[in-house]
């Protein structure tokens, strides 16, 4: 190697190092920043009651309870949808102009601003389908947010797995259906989770699409069809209002607190099933 | 072109394989050229040739695996035990559970060794616990791993080491309870130990099992085979039957100039 070649390789190399070291210690930074602002002001009380006078006292409580609510309702609903709509596209048909129309529907889907389906959930889930402000509602157009992630995470995993797995499933004399369910999916399962992980931290993420979904109000929701408001959107509000920055921190570190503790947990339960599973 | 002598030394037994005038295209590609021989049951027969000479397409024919590719189509006839297997109404799923096939490489599913060996029972109906624990205890057996895994049944097959994988894979074949076992070269990624006894394990199972194995390797098929099936391509490409015999004969006393320049290494 001359030693021209030799520079150059140095250079790229400590190019390369750079990069990935200034992503690594961004994310750090905003991490420990927003944790040691926040997480003084966590508390039991602070969990565990209802937000008072705006937010400015009291604790967070309904808003966890928003939070997880339309979560659960996106996820209930995207999630089989996806898995189906990946399975159709992967197992189930060649390439033609159907799978083009889908993917392209999905891709286009994934591209659109959260606050247009949001425009868009208010106008078809509050007002035409008459669901108002509500958990059902903010769940409904999250659920259209988040699948295309789904879909395609989903694909992805399942084209990964290899396809001599199929052909010994198919030597084993399994059908199609049983080769899918029995052999490609738990193949892909580490995949496909990965992808509601992905999902699930979006929903919690979202502000712009709940807010005119699910609608701003502090009191507990007591049914699918109550209005909510989510960490996520009480967080915007109090620092946007100017209410309480001290709390605005406390919810920004438990949001990224519960992220982390899903993907975390997420795993272990993952690795426990790969290795068990009988 | 075909001949089909030797079969008179094995005339005990019965035929369970007869292999009629097939000819298989994939597309406008015709791969396989009048191919017509028998296949002695509780034998094992060897399948060689040069690579590309459509050796492993022959061995996809018996359990019908060519269906998986949109574009092959096949002409002649198969029978297994007298009845056809590429007939309209024939029972594929039935088929490959009658004939299974050993890959080339170990392919195990990621999952735990007991799920592997269970999937192809549950397949086919199967939920039993005790029934299920049997085969699968049955099947390591067979193979001699049980005593290597049966305290760790449901840990994942990929911590096993490659020759256990692939005595994994033959087991998994095994618990569906096949006649027939077709091996598609499925010693070439093991190394020379773990070779000799999946050969000793083949000559076993022979004993029960007819076996059909396409193979790379001379000695090999001089090793563990009864039969060899010499492959070779025309001159448009298509893969046809050269030689077909008892092994010992066909390597001592070839009758065709082909076999012979291919077994002595003067073929390419």
């Amino acid at each position: 190697m001359s030693p021209h070649v030799r520079r150059q390789e140095r250079l790229a190399k400590g190019v390369i190092w750079m990069a990935a070291v200034s992503v690594m210690a961004t994310l750090v930074f905003i991490i420990l920043y927003i944790l040691s602002r926040g997480l003084p002001v966590i508390s039991w009380s602070f969990l565990t009651e209802i937000p008072r006078s705006m937010g400015r006292l009291g604790g967070i409580s309904s808003t966890i309870v928003g939070s997880l609510a339309v979560t659960v309702v996106a996820i209930v609903i995207a999630v089989p949808f996806g898995i189906g709509t990946a399975i159709y596209l992967a197992e189930y048909t060649r390439e033609s102009f159907i799978t083009k129309i889908i993917r392209f529907s999905a891709e286009s889907l994934a591209g659109i601003p959260s606050i247009v389906f949001g425009l868009f959930g208010f106008i078809f889930f509050v007002i035409f389908l008459n669901l108002g402000w509500s958990i059902l509602s903010g769940g409904l157009t999250l659920a259209f947010m988040i699948l295309p992630t789904v879909i395609r995470t989903s694909e992805e995993a399942i084209r990964g797995v290899p396809y001599i797995l199929r052909e010994v499933s198919y030597s084993l004399g399994a059908n199609k259906w049983q080769t899918v369910s029995r052999v490609v999916l738990p193949s892909a399962m580490r995949g496909i989770v990965n992808g509601v992980l992905l999902s699930i931290g979006r929903c919690v993420a979202e502000t712009a699409a709940v807010m005119l979904t699910a609608g701003s109000t502090l009191r507990m929701p007591d049914s699918l069809f109550a209005p909510a408001r989510t960490m996520a959107v009480h967080f915007y509000i109090l620092a946007r209002e100017g209410i309480s920055l001290e709390n605005a921190y406390g919810t920004a570190a438990l949001l990224i607190l519960v992220i982390f503790a899903i993907n975390v947990g997420a795993n272990i339960l993952l690795d426990r099933f790969m290795t068990k599973g009988r | 072109m075909n001949e089909q002598p030797g079969s008179e030394q094995l005339s005990q037994a019965a035929n369970k394989l007869e292999i009629e005038q097939i000819n298989l295209f994939y597309g406008s590609f015709h791969a396989l050229r009048d191919v017509s021989f028998t296949i002695a049951q509780q034998t094992i027969t060897a399948i060689i040739g040069p690579s590309g000479c459509g050796k492993s397409s022959l061995l996809r024919l018996f359990n019908r695996m060519n269906d998986l590719i949109p574009t092959a189509r096949v002409e002649g006839s198969i029978r297994l035990d007298g009845v056809p297997i590429y007939a309209p109404d024939a029972d594929v799923i039935g088929l490959r559970k009658k004939v299974g096939m050993v890959f080339q490489k170990p392919n195990v599913f990621p999952m735990s060794i007991y799920d592997n060996i269970a999937l192809g029972p549950k397949s086919h109906g199967l939920h039993h616990k005790g029934e299920l624990q049997q085969i699968v205890e049955r099947s390591l057996q067979q193979v001699a791993l049980w005593d290597e895994v049966k305290d760790k049944l449901s840990s994942p097959s990929l911590n096993l080491a490659v020759e256990q994988q692939q005595r994994l894979c033959i087991a998994r074949t095994l618990a569906v309870e096949p006649d027939v076992i077709l091996m598609d070269e499925s010693c070439s990624t093991l190394d020379p130990g773990a070779i000799a006894r999946i050969e000793e394990l083949m000559a076993e199972l022979a004993t029960k099992y007819t076996i059909i194995i396409v193979t790379h390797s001379m000695e090999q098929a001089l090793r563990v085979s009864d039969m060899a099936a010499f492959m070779m391509f025309d001159d448009k490409k298509a893969g046809c039957l050269v030689e077909y015999a008892p092994t010992l004969q066909m390597f001592t006393n070839p009758k065709d100039q082909r076999t012979e320049d291919y077994i002595t290494g003067r073929y390419g």
